[in-house]
């Protein structure tokens, strides 16, 4: 195997508040290649936002390291741009500015004002929101803030891009929608993507290799399975998919009967 | 196509009468009813203070003619308001500076908070008129001083909201800008300025309002032609006429100070508030 793109080695992370020391991550391994879709799944406050916010650099680890084309990750930066689980857009700006802010911040000393001008549409048409480009994000619906916080990101042309369940709160015709764009997007641009979801369905159907993690506290990684269904991925036929449904299964064998959600957790 | 004009445009002018009518008129008729029971209290022989028809006959000139000047002491009370104007623009914008600036280092760093917050909250209920003397003596000057108590008076409560508003700014806005890397200068203009944008207008309508308090007092003291030294020779020459008028004027004067704050703030964070 080739040396991997990023490189997540025994990794812990503990929160101490008030003396109390809690473990919420223990000793997390994981190397992704260049190029790979990764999804990460568990249940909800197993630690899978803090495992991307350590990725993201937004949060020290305890210890272990992280690496990234094998230089460590010590602090954010816009080579790991994150999709936030909340879109996180700036509400005084406009569409286009919040996505201006980042192309002018990571591209401004590389680009020209109208190549930056042209790369903030460009990512906008991207995800099919050029035409909203002078709204605020108040003015639009949750999915489309969404596609907006995707467009920024993209638009900081990350090596690693992080998505914090993206589509958590949309319903399921617009995340079909924006899973669609996500790997159009994912097969025209290559990314090497991390993605966290609750959604057993959106793994498998958009993933390379799903992380599947145990409870907190002091979650672990429990299981890695590889999808290994060509792409490109069309959702309707796979749905009868022997490799779709076995992986499926999988997931759900772990999430409910080995993992179940625990109230107390 | 011509009925669905008309008949907008008359629904338009029956919604703009019934607004004035809700707005202008109720006011109208309390004021005309004050000055009724004005006029009955203090029109009896042997009342101390002038009635609304004194008023009028003695001082009704400075009402008409705000802008007229005859001399150093001798302007028009338009030109008095002015100059207290001016005096308070100066404090009042060194106070919106400095107090942005303290509050954005209060607000994001517990270290300056935990040292300054404790003195701002002890010196904040100090007196404008407190400071005066101390003013004085530094300055030697009655204008500068007079700029001083305003700043002094109106700095805290743009401090302690603009505080606030800081240590309020959503942790997403904070992801975003370290996730982009922008620098400290960046960070305050783009993020910290707009994001606290509410609460900082907040405080500066406060603090107009608190400087415009003191300005007249501080004018009584230290003299010049604002309108506060004004109330101070028209009462040393017994011209009590002339108090109430130009007691109308500073509180006029002050509600537009405070709604131009307030609108200019409503322009200014529209869509900040809304997420
Ligand atoms: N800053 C913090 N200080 C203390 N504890 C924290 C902090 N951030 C997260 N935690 C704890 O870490 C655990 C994991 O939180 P995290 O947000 O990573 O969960 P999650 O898997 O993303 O959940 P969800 O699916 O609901 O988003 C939680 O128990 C949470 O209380
Ligand atoms: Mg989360």
């Amino acid at each position: 195997m080739q040396r991997p793109y990023l490189k997540v080695d025994h990794v812990s992370k503990s929160f101490s508040r008030g003396g109390k020391t809690t473990e919420v991550l223990s000793d997390i391994q994981l190397s992704i290649a260049r190029g790979e879709f990764v999804a990460i799944i568990g249940h909800s406050g197993c630690g899978k936002s803090t495992l991307l916010n350590l990725v993201a650099g937004l949060t020290p680890v305890t210890t272990g390291g992280i690496l990234l084309e094998e230089r460590e990750v010590a602090s954010p930066g816009p080579d790991r741009a994150i999709v936030f689980q909340n879109h996180s857009l700036l509400p005084w700006l406009t569409v286009y500015a919040n996505v201006r802010l980042a192309v002018d911040k990571v591209h401004g000393k590389k680009k020209s004002r109208r190549e930056r001008h042209r790369w903030t549409m460009h990512n906008l048409e991207l995800v099919q929101m050029a035409h909203a480009k002078d709204k605020r994000p108040a003015e639009i619906s949750g999915g489309m803030k969404q596609r907006v916080g995707l467009a920024r990101a993209l638009a900081m042309e990350p090596k690693v891009l992080l998505l914090d369940e993206p589509f958590g709160a949309l319903d399921a015709l617009t995340r079909a929608h924006l899973q669609d764009s996500v790997m159009r997007i994912h097969a025209s641009l290559g990314n090497t993507v991390i993605m966290i979801t609750h959604d057993v369905d959106e793994a498998v159907l958009l993933s390379d290799r799903i992380v599947m993690m145990t409870n907190g506290p002091a979650a672990r990684i429990g299981e890695v399975l590889d999808v290994s269904l060509p792409r490109p991925r069309e959702r309707l036929e796979l749905a009868a998919d022997p490799v779709y449904v076995h992986a499926r299964e999988e997931v759900l064998r772990f999430l409910y009967e080995r993992h179940h959600f625990v109230e107390a957790a | 196509m011509w009925r669905g004009t008309v008949s907008a445009a008359w629904s338009t002018i029956t919604t703009l009468t019934r607004r004035f009518l809700e707005t202008v008129v109720p006011p109208l008729v309390m004021l005309a009813l004050i000055l009724f029971v004005w006029q009955i209290l203090c029109g009896r022989p042997g009342a101390t203070l002038p009635a609304p028809s004194v008023v009028w006959a003695e001082a009704g000139d400075l009402v008409m003619q705000p802008f007229f000047d005859n001399g150093p002491q001798d302007i028009g009370l338009g030109w008095r308001v002015l100059v207290s104007i001016e005096r308070v623009l100066y404090g009042f914008g060194l106070a919106s500076i400095v107090g942005i600036l303290l509050g954005a280092l209060v607000g994001q760093s517990v270290y300056a908070m935990r040292g300054l917050d404790p003195i701002f909250q002890v010196l904040r209920t100090v007196p404008p008129l407190a400071w005066l003397p101390l003013a004085l003596a530094a300055f030697r000057d009655s204008n500068p001083s007079a700029i001083f108590v305003i700043f002094i008076t109106s700095i805290w409560p743009i401090i302690i909201n603009t505080a606030a508003g800081i240590r309020n700014i959503p942790q997403d806005y904070r992801n975003v800008a370290s996730v982009l890397r922008l620098n400290p200068l960046e960070f305050f203009v783009r993020i910290m300025v707009p994001a606290a944008a509410p609460y900082i207008f907040t405080g500066l309508r406060i603090g107009i309002g608190l400087a415009w308090l003191a300005i007249v007092a501080a004018e009584m003291l230290t003299g010049g032609v604002g309108i506060g030294f004004f109330i101070w020779d028209a009462w040393n020459s017994s011209r009590l006429p002339d108090i109430i008028v130009a007691l109308a004027y500073i509180g006029l004067t002050g509600f537009v100070l405070d709604r131009l704050v307030g609108m200019i703030g409503s322009i200014v964070t529209h869509g900040t508030t809304a997420s």
